[in-house]
């Protein structure tokens, strides 16, 4: 049913003016698409074609090396950082760009805004607003960019700090919290925006190693509610096997293998997928 | 040498004067802080020419003296706009402007103190650009920089002595009157020199304590 409806409204995009036709075949629409995507820095090319889809609600686990421009693709789903080539498409819409006279441009700031609301992420330090509680932390954003009433953003954001097992925090400020107390705050901020798409970088690996365990919890029980598509960007290998429906492995600005988690880790084809989960096993990670 | 009696005498005077001089800094303080803040978002504006000609301007005003700037607003605009600014406006707007470009740097560095995973923060939250400086950037850029402001308000307070060259009453011009009128120039000069430290001191340990409070804050 839902195939069929995708198919439908494939048909239907690719007779709009402008946009390239013969775009997907795998029946679904994919909530995001990365096309031909790349990223410099400078002379320092990190991302060297990266062509990636998830489905709406799709858990994908993104794993790989340190400096092999993980943090990057996800900063470009975000708005962080600006593809240098190459596209991405949001649930159908092109996220960095608009078609001006069948023309690809840059888009303005205003389609930006419109987009975004459709992301969300979870960074490495947290970066909570230190000059905010933690309520506030979770209920600017609802208030100011949603619009949402006083007490409609209330009500989430108390009910979502429930969920993740702060509700007895909400007057303290972030500098008062543990580490893992700050991410589960900052996961509960992202998520009360209600975006289909949530980037998870790294969010484990600034934590004391006795915190690590509060945070994947949350997020497991995140991602077992299922409606949200995940890009978890980790090194946490036992936790992106357990949750992750596909995990994609990057080396070097390019994707060099991707499967299931039991063909990732179980059935590695690479010789550079191979020696990496070594070098994890080993490590005892 | 010193007159006891003559110095209680011209004592109203001078205190009046110091009234007119501390409301000429305040005003010229407010302009300061304003057109400071306008001045450090148009350095940093994404669109260049308005960042660079904004960065030119500042340095045109900081290396150029305030007397002669306070000369032009008084003296030459009146010739060149047929608009004159009476001296209490000159002054104020002479000194404020002198100062923002001094203020924009302190507003520069507060709002560079601000992490860069704030601003991060608040895009990946979906705040315009707007929305992200006033409740994220200033919110934690301007508390620290308010003992530094403070400073810059005792300074601004000591260049007043300047404005009496375009004739604004304040109380190195009522100085000068009163010395043209005994001959006696002891006396003024010397209370004139005592209140300026007396409010100066005072205001710097009000600052002091401000900062010494933030600091605190700032710890826990
Ligand atoms: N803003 C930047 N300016 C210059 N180089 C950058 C920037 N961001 C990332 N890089 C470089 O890009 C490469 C990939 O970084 P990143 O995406 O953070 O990798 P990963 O998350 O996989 O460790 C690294 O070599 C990093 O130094
Ligand atoms: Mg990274």
């Amino acid at each position: 049913m839902l195939k069929a409806i995708g198919i439908d409204e494939q048909a239907e995009l690719s007779k709009v003016p402008g946009q390239e036709g013969n775009r997907i075949d795998t029946g679904t629409k994919p909530i995001v698409k990365y096309t031909g995507v790349t990223k410099s820095f400078g002379d320092l090319q990190v991302l060297k074609g990266i062509d990636l889809e998830m489905q709406p609600g799709e858990k994908v686990a993104v794993i790989g090396p340190s400096g092999s421009g993980k943090t990057t693709l996800g900063r470009m789903l975000m708005t962080l950082e600006e593809p240098t080539e190459g596209t991405i498409e949001l649930d159908g819409e092109l996220l960095w760009h608009t078609h001006e006279k069948g023309e690809l441009v840059r888009a303005g700031e205003k389609h930006l805004h419109r987009m975004r609301s459709n992301v969300g992420m979870i960074f490495q330090h947290f970066n909570l607003f230190p000059h905010m509680n933690v309520l506030r932390n979770v209920t600017e954003a609802p208030r100011k960019v949603l619009g949402l009433s006083k007490e409609e953003a209330e009500e989430r954001a108390v009910s979502m700090l429930g969920k993740v097992g702060l509700a007895d925090k909400l007057k303290m400020y972030p500098s008062n919290l543990s580490g893992g107390q700050k991410q589960r705050v900052a996961i509960a901020r992202a998520l009360v925006m209600r975006p289909k798409v949530m980037v998870f970088d790294e969010v484990t690996s600034a934590l004391d190693p006795e915190l690590v365990g509060e945070v994947l919890e949350v997020i497991r029980e995140i991602a077992e509610e299922g409606e949200m598509a995940m890009m978890l960007i980790t090194h946490e290998m036992d936790f992106a096997k357990e949750i992750a429906d596909r995990v994609i492995f990057g080396a070097e600005g390019r994707i060099v293998e991707q499967g299931t988690p039991e063909e990732i880790f179980d059935n590695p084809k690479s010789d550079r997928l191979q020696s990496f989960l070594q070098r994890f096993r080993s490590n005892g990670i | 040498m010193w007159d006891w009696k003559y110095a209680w005498d011209i004592l109203p005077q001078l205190l009046s004067a110091l009234k007119m001089t501390v409301w000429v800094t305040l005003c010229a303080f407010v302009v300061a802080l304003i057109i400071g803040l306008l001045l450090a978002f148009a350095a940093r504006s994404q669109f260049k020419p308005l960042s660079l000609i904004t960065k030119g301007v500042i340095e045109f005003i900081r290396n150029t003296p305030l007397l002669v700037q306070v000369f032009f607003l008084y003296y030459s605009l009146p010739v060149l706009t047929g608009i004159s600014i009476p001296a209490f406006y000159a002054g104020v707007i002479g000194l404020g402007l002198h100062y923002s470009t001094y203020l924009s740097e302190v507003y520069r560095s507060g709002i560079e103190g601000v992490p860069k995973g704030q601003w991060e923060a608040a895009t990946a939250l979906n705040y315009t650009k707007a929305q992200t400086w006033r409740s994220i950037i200033l919110p934690q850029a301007v508390p620290p920089i308010i003992p530094v402001l403070g400073n810059y308000l005792i300074v601004m307070f000591k260049e007043t002595p300047i404005l009496c060259a375009i004739t604004l009453v304040e109380m190195m011009l009522t100085a000068k009157n009163i010395v043209s009128q005994s001959f006696r120039a002891f006396e003024p000069y010397t209370l004139v020199g005592i209140l300026f430290f007396i409010i100066s001191y005072i205001a710097s340990l009000l600052v002091q304590r401000l900062e010494k409070r933030m600091n605190l804050q700032r710890g826990k």
